[in-house]
């Protein structure tokens, strides 16, 4: 009973990780029809911006006086630089390439996203070394239930992926600007024809994308506080699993990306704890390749013919 | 054809899926990056100077390894460079960075090797990259001395493959025999990198000394290194109530870790091998890895001239207190230049002859000498994590060794194969060859329970 809760509650933590993740590629993904693989990037600057905030507001060290608000505080930022990151890969690298063959956008993401890795790894960046992400959540446990402790910081990432989740639900089912979206996705030529600016409606796309990214990186970095460098393939794993999770839910489908990362989160969590912790990764992939034999629309995707 | 249409129809997506794969790959292979040129002086030129080769990880998850290494390797070459080289030449420097990835370890030893031309290289730490590298230099007949890896398959390359450290099943024996002895542990979890040769031969040399003095495992989990999440395994862990975890990984995982042992609410003990040996261990883990205990090559508090000699010029030099790949750099650099002044060559097979034939060479992490494994037979220390720095706690001496300096607070060695430090000196002169913890059959009747 303790390691099946455990394992649920660290199941659905670090699935919501992997939604907020996952809603960005499949955003793109349902506007443009390409996969942006800078997003994993953009997920780890997510984290290590959060870490150079919270360390340029003084929040690290022994005694350091941390204001209850700082998390906040640091997450915002963190969302407001990446959202404009966010903003300028899609207008310098990805704009032009508008009407180019599908495989020159995706070469260009592969091309953007070593670009950011490696100018990550700047000594006046982030270095090239791990660091430690200042205890900006206090450490506290809210309750112990049979045996199983929840942490505040575990709360925290569940409770801010949701209200994210439900802002972005909100935005695009409830808004004018997320009606305008939505017909982007659903036809760009029609939708420019009725006066929709698209390219700002493209623009808006990428910079909610990078925000969530953003988000699931100060989270990330809350949790697992030893960040690892820029460069190093954890983050595009990481990415990956979360591009995995757009798939499975349907890729495109917003719903979808949530529903999509919270199972490959349980599915691996639980694979680890009760089957073998040694092919953890391996769960998530099989996952991936089952839906895309038997469903390969995805869970709650809707087949599309698509012009050959 | 309804397969293939499916195909064609899901293209866009294939095609994403390879390139992911392709960007994965790409993002793992990196690039290699030279860390340097030569340093220690002008360019080279091949008339007054002999150009040794070092490759380590100046970047990435284990980049203070390289880095303490490399620090090392320059303090050392400034005293000999200073004192007047060595065959009437001065000694330079060549360096590769490897970001810890076994896969450039190769590329690094290949450059040094064919573009560079040295006459030996010093590296890696990592026994993974130490043993990819090797491979190299064995085949090209170059001799490396490996400062700090201790896996037994590191010198079993070949002939031209040695190295100044301990070797690991020693480092098990040392921190099982320390577990059950002085903390009185008799349930111990393991959590390893399966990545790792270091890891997954440490953690069964742990295991088979371990559970040879009666204590028992309780769990063994592994992960991969870069892992963020370890509650899984953890989980597993804590249900089996151990007294302590065994970590045999590296510094930046060991860290990430204990900070999830501690949000668990696991109260075991925390116990790793050198791996766990950075000034980063303490930033990463926090109040976390407080009260761990780990082996390692020497103690800076050690009461042995040598030591206090070293951390007075190293701290000189580079304004802080070296670690243990610090020291050992050092002295795979003194050792390799003293081998080389003895070969009164630079000739590959001479260097690696004379090498074989070190007897008592004075290092900072203890007296060298080299055996019929190309192993160093030394002495291991044991530190505490106390206050953000490890703090020494004890010394163990290889078994059927007697010619380690007198610990200042010994291992509880009732029973056990370690000699006490006033015991009666073992009845073999020669330290045991081999491997040490199977030794107890073999080199002494005193074996562990």
């Amino acid at each position: 009973m303790t390691r099946l809760l455990q394992t649920l509650l660290d199941g659905v933590a670090v699935g919501s990780l992997y939604a907020l993740i996952a809603l960005g590629y499949t955003m793109v993904y349902g506007i443009l029809r390409f996969i942006n693989f800078a997003h994993s990037d953009v997920f780890m600057l997510g984290a290590w911006v959060s870490w150079a905030l919270a360390m340029a507001l003084g929040y690290s060290g022994v005694g350091a006086e941390i204001p209850w608000f700082a998390p906040a505080l640091v997450l915002v930022g963190s969302m407001a630089a990446c959202g404009l990151l966010g903003f300028l890969i899609e207008r310098l690298a990805y704009r032009r390439l508008r009407s180019a063959p599908r495989i020159n956008v995706l070469i260009t993401a592969i091309g953007v996203s070593l670009l950011i890795e490696n100018t990550g790894q700047l000594p006046a960046l982030f270095g090239t070394q791990p660091q430690r992400m200042p205890a900006l959540v206090p450490d506290l446990n809210l309750a112990t239930l049979a045996g199983v402790n929840l942490p505040l910081v575990d709360v925290l990432v569940i409770g801010v992926s949701v209200g994210l989740m439900l802002g972005l639900e909100f935005l695009v089912h409830r808004t004018r600007l997320g009606l305008a979206m939505r017909a982007v996705s659903y036809d760009t030529r029609t939708a420019a024809l009725m006066g929709i600016p698209v390219d700002r409606v493209i623009s808006f796309t990428f910079v909610v994308g990078s925000a969530l990214a953003a988000a699931a990186g100060f989270l990330n970095a809350a949790k697992y506080p030893g960040l690892n460098q820029a460069a190093h393939p954890t983050w595009i794993l990481l990415g990956l699993k979360a591009f995995v999770a757009a798939v499975v839910g349907g890729i495109g489908n917003l719903r979808g990306a949530m529903a999509g990362g919270l199972l490959i989160g349980l599915v691996e969590l639980f694979g680890a704890a009760y089957l073998s912790p040694h092919l953890r990764d391996v769960y998530v992939f099989v996952l991936l390749i089952v839906v895309l034999l038997v469903r390969p629309e995805g869970l709650l995707g809707k087949a599309v013919k698509e012009k050959v | 054809m309804r397969s293939a249409s499916l195909f064609a129809g899901r293209r866009a997506l294939i095609s994403a899926l390879a390139a992911t794969l392709v960007l994965f790959s790409a993002g793992c292979g990196g690039g290699e990056k030279p860390a340097g040129g030569p340093e220690a002086g002008a360019p080279p030129k091949a008339a007054d100077t002999i150009v040794i080769g070092e490759y380590g990880s100046m970047t990435g998850a284990e980049a203070t390894f390289g880095q303490g290494t490399h620090e090392g390797v320059m303090l050392a070459l400034e005293e000999i460079n200073a004192a007047g080289g060595v065959l009437g030449k001065q000694v330079v420097v060549k360096d590769y960075d490897t970001q810890g990835k076994t896969q450039e370890a190769g590329t690094a030893v290949t450059r040094l090797i064919t573009d560079d031309k040295v006459v030996a290289i010093v590296g890696e730490v990592a026994s993974s990259l130490s043993i990819a590298g090797g491979r190299v230099a064995q085949q090209m007949g170059v001799p490396m001395v490996s400062p700090a890896s201790t896996n037994p398959q590191v010198t079993q390359i070949g002939d031209m493959i040695f190295r100044v450290c301990f070797i690991d099943p020693f480092q098990g024996y040392v921190m099982a025999t320390f577990a059950k002895d002085t903390l009185g542990s008799k349930k111990v979890a393991i959590l390893y990198d399966q990545a790792s040769a270091y890891s997954k031969g440490l953690k069964d040399d742990f295991v088979k000394a371990f559970t040879a003095g009666g204590g028992v495992i309780s769990a063994e989990a592994a992960y991969t290194a870069g892992d963020q999440d370890y509650s899984a395994q953890l989980t597993t862990i804590r249900d089996g109530a151990p007294d302590a975890i065994f970590i045999p990984g590296y510094y930046t995982d060991v860290g990430n870790i204990a900070i999830q042992v501690k949000k668990l609410g696991i109260n075991a003990k925390l116990l790793g091998g050198d791996g766990w040996d950075s000034p980063k261990l303490a930033e990463i883990g926090g109040t976390a890895i407080e009260g761990g205990y780990y082996s390692n090559h020497y103690a800076v508090e050690e009461a042995r001239p040598e030591v206090a000699e070293f951390v007075k010029k190293y701290q000189a030099r580079y304004g802080r207190v070296p670690d243990g790949m610090g020291a050992l750099g050092y002295d795979a650099t003194r050792l390799l230049v003293d081998a080389i002044g003895r070969a009164g060559s630079t000739d590959g097979k001479a260097i690696a002859k004379a090498l074989a034939e070190t007897k008592d060479f004075p290092g900072v992490t203890g007296s060298i000498t080299i055996d019929a494994e190309r192993n160093a037979q030394k002495s291991a220390v044991v530190l505490e994590m106390k206050g953000g720095k490890p703090v020494y706690v004890a010394t163990v001496k290889p078994p059927g060794a007697a010619d380690a300096a007198p610990p200042a607070a010994p291992v509880a060695a009732e029973g056990g194969a370690v000699p006490a430090p006033n015991a009666p000196a073992p009845t073999e002169a020669a330290p045991a060859k081999g491997a040490p913890p199977a030794g107890p059959g073999k080199a002494g009747k005193s074996g562990a329970p």
